[in-house]
């Protein structure tokens, strides 16, 4: 590898298998048990293999940083780990209930941090390591694009035996039009969160809990952290509940409509609603914490703004709760359409093989090995003919001598674009905009009689009263939402005061045209706090 | 060996009260079945076979190969002409008809077999590959065919999508690992027994699909297996591309049902027999693992138990 090339070196490929073996040294065992009979039965010895695999999980992390050091160049500023948990928590936030995360996106958004570590370097170098660590977290050199530990149990019988754990950390799921987008595994999010081994709905009640113990205390550190952790169980509930209705919608029958899922869809919106009610609770009382902490010294202001960065939280999971609630909804009327296609259809003449239930279904827990022989036989019966190639030696010379085709890489020649001027016929000029304005940009104390304003258009360009006419009148109703959400610092208006307007070309209404303030600073503060 | 069926098979004794339409009078039929074959005749019986090689030729497209057709069907001896043909080539006429032409299969050791060594050079090295191919084309016919009358129905159209696949299998692998985790069961294999690992966590375990560097589809993920083996199948007359949604949609044909319902469906099951698991007498066996998992419980209604064989 030399350390002049300046991309490829990085891509250091990430060993096929992580192997991280926690086996104690198989000498020491016999030792330990006596009379050859293992002390630790296999339930003490479960916990034991949970606990081994969720270390195992946290394995590839470290590995990063061990790793860092073989790349191309000087790495060694980057701390791999942190960036590698900030990207699984950026693909877990980003994960949505149809697609996951965008590759680019995750790169954008972790590049942030990255440049913190290392502010000096260049932005390249910044993009590199986050493609790197995200390519090592999917773990793209392997065939699997996943991790394997091996650790050791002892199985019912007190034998010591070895196995592979496999798991994936961030895994590529295919999206709509053919995209693929990345999705943090329930290996990642347990790791993330670190609550190893835990049911999904209690662990999200218990969070919440401890949520309002701790603002009710006051300590909003804490309460950031716990409102985190609220937001991913959400996640993890969420997809859950996708995969779920993804089954309803493949097969009926292979979902128990009767109790199972009109049950789960139940608790689930009881659930939804449960955490609505919660959290805008929740949305309330740290609104008012916010505003009631004044900014007086430092710390309260350090409080003000994690408080506000604890509202931007909740307004998520609340955005999330209301997305799993519509999928909830759409879940009894997919059940009642794919029941009218799949079971009312005409009975058949005869029935024939199942080919899941007689088939795949018996197949799948088999050992690989014997599974093979029935796939095997499956193939070489069900994939058609293919007619042998005959070829004579003669056509077999010009066939290899023939250069082959070159791949085209740009696809066609863009046509150019044949482009027609389009001919300038706006009723008024730039200039006379420009005058127009300049009449119209009135003090804020000073409003003025539209009846004046025209008459001094009138005297510096005859068709200049016709816009600025225009003008007033669309200032009648002035556009005050996309001046709010631009942060104008002010804004012409015009009001009708019953004074009917004299004027050789108008008429109507001799409207009173003026500037209004506003108030940009608060309006900004009121934008971020509805956003 | 020829193992056509007689309800699909246009039986060689003249049968006027059918009251096809389609064939036509056959005004010469009388005729001709007393002259002699001659080797114009098994030139045109040749001919036929190889029409039936091209699967992707419609008869309906095609004069000279529905002319052929209606021969077969009217002169018994050129019907038997053509099965010897078929069967000296190392063929299986599953079917003759409009709808599915000459419909022929290669028998195990024809020289038009499909091998897997050819089909994927990977799966000739790893067993897992070897697998996971075998298993895409297993998984694309149930999902064409999801219920036994689907295979059986002559006039039903599968359709199927290669992600939709993907997730299919994906599921009852996700199912198979929930019942073993409420089983208690150490699925995490023995470290150096491959063979041994169940069948479900070798597809569990490969990813769905992955970024690659041109924008193609990665070629060892489950999607991207899943989509050579469509290619192949459209390749051999058995699917047809009808949009490219969810990785590419696609719908059967009647070639395909056949070759299913009578070549693979049944060969597979054979070997399935010969591993001694599935119970042929009554269903409530050994492949029931555990009757009371009953959230989320496919067993129940999804063709298990066995009727009988």
């Amino acid at each position: 590898m030399s350390r002049s090339a300046p991309f490829r070196p990085l891509s250091v490929p990430a060993p096929t298998l992580c192997d991280v073996t926690f086996s104690a040294p198989g000498a020491a065992a016999p030792q330990l048990n006596g009379h050859g009979r293992p002390a630790p039965g296999p339930a003490a010895d479960e916990g034991l293999a949970r606990r081994l695999r969720a270390l195992a999980c946290t394995a590839p992390l470290h590995d990063l940083d061990a790793r860092k050091a073989n790349l191309a160049g000087e790495y060694g500023v980057y701390a791999m780990a942190e960036v590698a948990l900030a990207v699984i928590d950026l693909v877990t936030l980003n994960m949505d209930f149809d697609t996951g995360a965008d590759h680019e996106e995750i790169v954008a958004k972790v590049l942030p941090r990255i440049a913190a570590q290392a502010p000096d370097r260049p932005a390249a170098e910044h993009e590199r390591v986050a493609r790197w660590v995200l390519e090592n977290l999917i773990n793209v050199g392997s065939v699997d694009r996943g991790f394997r530990a091996v650790y050791g149990t002892f199985d019912t019988d007190g034998a010591y035996v070895r196995r592979d754990y496999d798991f994936k950390l961030v895994e590529e799921v295919p999206g709509a039009g053919g995209t693929v987008y990345l999705r943090a595994t329930d290996e990642a999010v347990n790791v993330l969160v670190g609550a190893l081994d835990t049911d999904v709905t209690s662990a999200q009640i218990a969070a919440e809990v401890k949520l309002e113990v701790l603002i009710s205390r006051g300590r909003l550190a804490d309460a950031q952290l716990a409102a985190e952790q609220a937001r991913y169980r959400t996640v993890q509930y969420a997809e859950t509940l996708r995969k779920t209705l993804e089954a309803t919608r493949r097969n009926v029958r292979s979902v128990d409509w009767l109790r199972t899922v009109p049950d789960m869809i139940n608790e689930a919106l009881d659930h939804v609603a449960d955490r609505y009610r919660h959290e805008n609770a929740i949305l309330t009382n740290i609104r008012k914490a916010r505003d009631e902490a004044e900014a007086v010294d430092a710390r309260t202001g350090e409080h003000k703004r994690r408080a506000a960065e604890l509202v931007d939280i909740v307004k998520d999971c609340i955005r999330r709760h209301t997305q799993l609630q519509s999928r909830l909804l759409e879940a009894g009327p997919l059940f009642r359409a794919e029941q009218d296609r799949q079971a009312f259809a005409a009975p058949a003449a005869r029935t024939g093989l199942d080919l899941y239930g007689q088939l795949v279904a018996p197949v799948l827990p088999l050992p690989v090995e014997q599974a093979t022989r029935v796939t095997d036989a499956f193939f070489a019966r069900g994939t058609g003919l293919r007619t042998p190639a005959a070829v004579r030696v003669a056509d077999l010379v010009e066939v290899l001598l023939t250069p082959p085709v070159e791949r085209e890489h740009l696809g066609a020649e863009m046509p150019e674009p044949d482009l027609v001027a389009t001919p300038d016929d706006s009723r008024f000029s730039e200039a006379q905009l420009d005058a127009a304005t300049a009449l119209l940009a009135l003090p804020a104390d000073a409003p003025r009689r539209l009846s004046g304003l025209l008459a001094e258009a009138r005297r510096e360009d005859p068709e200049l009263p016709y816009l600025v006419a225009l003008l007033a009148v669309h200032a009648a109703s002035p556009p005050v939402g996309t001046a709010y959400r631009q942060g104008e610092q002010q804004l012409l208006f015009a009001v009708d005061d019953g004074t009917e307007l004299i004027d050789p070309e108008f008429g109507g209404a001799d409207l009173i045209v003026g500037t209004a303030l506003l108030d940009a600073a608060g309006m900004a503060a009121d934008r971020s706090e509805v956003a | 060996m020829t193992q056509y069926d007689a309800d699909e098979v246009p039986q060689p004794d003249p049968a006027p009260d059918t009251g096809e339409t389609a064939w036509g009078a056959p005004a010469d039929a009388p005729e001709t079945p007393p002259a002699a074959l001659t080797p114009a005749d098994a030139a045109d019986a040749a001919r036929l076979v190889s029409f039936g090689l091209q699967p992707k030729l419609l008869p309906a497209r095609d004069v000279e190969y529905a002319d052929l057709l209606r021969r077969y069907r009217d002169e018994p001896a050129f019907a038997r002409l053509a099965d010897a043909v078929a069967g000296g080539l190392g063929l299986v006429v599953l079917e003759v008809s409009t709808r599915a032409g000459m419909a022929v299969a290669a028998a195990e050791d024809s020289v038009f077999a499909v091998r897997m060594g050819d089909y994927a050079r990977r799966a000739s090295a790893d067993s897992a590959d070897r697998f996971l191919h075998g298993l895409a084309h297993l998984a694309i016919a149930a999902m064409s065919f999801p219920r036994p009358e689907d295979l059986a129905d002559d006039g039903y159209i599968g359709r199927i999508t290669v992600n939709g696949v993907d997730a299919f299998v994906r599921q009852a692998c996700r199912r198979l690992e929930e019942r073993a985790e409420q089983d208690g069961e150490n699925t995490d294999p023995v470290t150096d027994a491959p063979g041994l690992e169940s069948a479900w966590r070798v597809y569990a375990r490969r990813s769905a699909t992955g970024a690659t560097k041109d924008a193609r589809r990665l070629a060892g993920s489950t999607t991207g297996i899943i989509a050579k083996a469509v290619t192949f199948l459209v390749d051999s007359g058995f699917l047809q591309r009808t949009g490219d949604d969810a990785g590419g949609a696609y719908r059967t044909t009647a070639r395909y049902q056949l070759q299913v319902r009578d070549m693979a469906g049944t060969a597979a099951m054979a070997e399935l027999l010969e591993l001694g698991i599935v119970p042929v007498s009554d269903g409530s066996a050994s492949l029931l693992p555990g009757e009371e998992t009953d959230d989320l419980d496919l067993v129940a209604e999804a063709g298990l138990p066995f009727h009988s064989g």
